[in-house]
């Protein structure tokens, strides 16, 4: 029974290998990007990033979560402890070892940034998708709420949001982030999609009476994706960015252990003149992790830019 | 009774701050079984707003439609969007200009095949991939089961208009619209199509309706020939009455501007003098009078109807005479 369908693998495997087989607009752009040294940059921190995320809590040398003795002991308000046997980057202000904290704050920037972006992606796919397919009214209705959001400057959306929340966690901070960037995507998709009811293949489609539905999950939306994909990646930096703003701002999560960079940022401003590092270090790696995601997002828009072509 | 019955089918276009526009303005023809009919014109003819009529596919907005299309006795334009959905693709199917356009470029060509043949004759996705690598077969795309799974842009151009044509026949529709497929083709590659085309509409009785501005097209294809000028039939004839002997001076003009191989070295073409901007309205005249060489004071006010004329129809009140065309070396 297995026979056949064996046989068929095999010549698929075979068509793969000689390079005949068919190759998606998307094998297309990857084997672009693997061409361009941006790119290799973006993908590069990316992924050191990510691998970072995962591994610190067994790379970390010291518990982050607790203080310990020999740094707070040595905590006066004018000095803290910097570079010590055991402890890499010293003491922070409140006797955690800074340089394990920083490791595992990757952790938590990672999950907001990316839980930020997905849930904006999500909701501003379901408002565009539907003002893009249905047009008429249900786009004008929605498109007009998108742009009510629009219209207000997105931090200080983000700051409102948060603080309707009496008490601060780490979904605080993802839900506002999400919710300033739901109306970009809802509008990018709905362009790309009113652009794809316009298209020969839709209308060409609809005269060989393809359903309604099939035209727009099979036709409309997987054209439409494009734009979304790049503007997702470039909102993951900026998604990063706004939350450790928020975090700064203080109206992040409020439990002093947690680690992240945005928190370890906006605390550390009232320390800025014993002991720079402990805003320079959760800076300079959010600046890092932002401009991988930019460098990767800027490819990505280049290498499926349809001008690009060959 | 015809297969198709197109009866003065108009269509106005209607937008906020503009003078309503008539592309399409009483037209009335029939299309038997077997049988191809072409209507030709230049552009802004109307001749592609009337397929697009046809189908059913006119933008929602801002247009009226009026007279009737009965398709085996049904008016296609009293029906609703889901009965004519369900007709679509299988009675009636369209060809487009631009196969490359026309083809899904996220989605290999297979699933668009069978797609179709899923939607209509509802086979299930194993038994539709057979017959989709059949049907490429039948439209001369050689290796067919590989190309199911290649993508648009792997294909050439002939292909992907034989992939379009095998999406349009998958399931052995009455009537086939083709809209200029051999426009964005290169000429021996047209001529293929063209072959193609033919052949499968003799060999399944397919009535075929074949819009084109290439009067080489019509030669080779048609049974008969309908001319449109602004929204108007303004000659029907079968294909050979046409080119032996064409009535109407737009016709007439349309043929002595073709260049001929047999033609002095040198010889300049002839034009047909203006352009359609400076049509006058159907109303109260010939629209085409103002670019018409036989131009009569009566051509710019008195409409000229289509009457019968030679066993054809002919909208004209100073026609080319049978005499003249054959003196000017027309006849073919």
């Amino acid at each position: 029974m297995t026979g056949p369908k064996l046989m068929r693998r095999k010549a698929d495997r075979i068509d793969e290998l000689a390079g005949s087989g068919g190759t998606s607009l998307a094998a297309d752009a990857v084997r672009r990007m693997l061409r361009s040294p941006v790119a290799i940059t973006g993908a590069v921190i990316t992924v050191l990033f990510v691998l970072l995320a995962i591994l610190s809590p067994f790379l970390a040398p010291k518990n982050p979560f607790i203080p310990y003795d020999a740094l707070k002991n040595t905590l006066r308000p004018d000095s803290i402890p910097g570079p010590m046997p055991g402890f890499v980057l010293g003491s922070d202000q409140n006797g955690y070892d800074f340089f394990s904290r920083l490791l595992v704050g990757s952790q938590q920037t990672l999950i907001v940034g990316v839980c930020a972006t997905l849930i904006g992606v999500f909701f501003g796919m379901v408002i565009g998708g539907l003002a893009g397919a249905f047009g008429g009214w249900v786009d004008t209705l929605l498109m007009r709420f998108t742009d009510i959001l629009l219209a207000i400057p997105s931090l200080l959306l983000a700051i409102s949001i948060a603080a309707l929340f009496s008490h601060g966690t780490q979904w605080t901070v993802i839900v506002a982030v999400a919710v300033v960037s739901v109306p970009i995507f809802a509008r990018l998709l709905r362009g790309a999609m009113l652009a794809q009811r316009a298209s020969d293949h839709v209308l060409a489609a609809t005269a060989l009476g393809v359903r309604r539905r099939t035209i727009v999950f099979r036709h409309m939306l997987p054209n439409s994706m494009g734009p979304v994909i790049v503007q997702a990646t470039l909102t993951l930096a900026t998604s990063i960015i706004d939350a450790a703003a928020l975090s700064f701002l203080g109206l992040g999560d409020s439990d002093p252990s947690r680690a992240e960079w945005g928190l370890m940022l906006g605390r550390s401003q009232d320390y800025l003149d014993v002991k720079p590092e402990l805003a320079f270090y959760p800076a300079i790696a959010i600046i890092l992790v932002a401009l991988g995601f930019t460098l990767l997002g800027e490819s990505l828009r280049e290498a499926l830019d349809p001008k690009n072509r060959r | 009774m015809a297969l198709l019955e197109v009866r003065d089918l108009s269509v106005v276009f209607r937008r906020k701050g503009t003078a309503p526009f008539t592309a399409v303005d009483g037209v009335s023809f029939d299309v038997e079984p077997g049988r191809t009919v072409g209507l030709v014109g230049e552009s802004g003819s109307g001749k592609s707003v009337t397929a697009l009529a046809i189908m059913g596919l006119l933008p929602g907005r801002g247009r009226e439609v009026r007279g009737s299309v009965r398709f085996e006795s049904v008016d296609l334009l009293t029906l609703n969007d889901r009965q004519l959905r369900d007709r679509r693709g299988r009675d009636l199917a369209m060809v487009f200009q631009d196969p490359l356009s026309s083809l899904n470029p996220v989605i290999p060509i297979g699933l668009q095949i069978t797609e179709v043949l899923e939607r209509h004759r509802g086979m299930p996705r194993k038994q539709a991939r057979v017959e989709a690598a059949d049907l490429l077969n039948r439209v001369g795309i050689p290796d067919p089961r590989r190309r199911l799974s290649e993508y648009p842009h792997q294909l050439s151009g002939g292909m992907r208009q034989r992939a379009l044509i095998a999406i349009a026949v998958a399931c052995r529709p009455r009537l086939l619209i083709a809209d200029e497929p051999t426009t964005a083709l290169d000429v021996t590659i047209q001529a293929q199509i063209l072959a193609l085309l033919s052949e499968l509409v003799k060999s399944t009785d397919t009535a075929l309706i074949m819009i084109t501005h290439d009067l080489g097209v019509v030669a080779g294809l048609c049974d008969e020939v309908n001319v449109m000028y602004g929204g108007r039939v303004v000659e029907r004839a079968e294909r050979h009455a046409l080119f032996n002997a064409s009535r109407h001076p737009y016709t007439h003009g349309l043929l002595a501007s073709i260049p001929r191989l047999d033609a002095p070295r040198g010889e300049k073409l002839v034009p047909i003098r203006g352009s359609v901007a400076d049509n006058i309205p159907w109303e109260h005249a010939c629209a085409f009078a103002p670019r018409c060489p036989n131009a009569l004071d009566r051509c710019r006010q008195v409409r000229p109807e289509l009457v019968p004329d030679y066993g054809g129809m002919l909208r004209c009140h100073n026609p080319v005479g049978p005499l003249m065309a054959a003196e000017q070396g027309v006849s073919r």
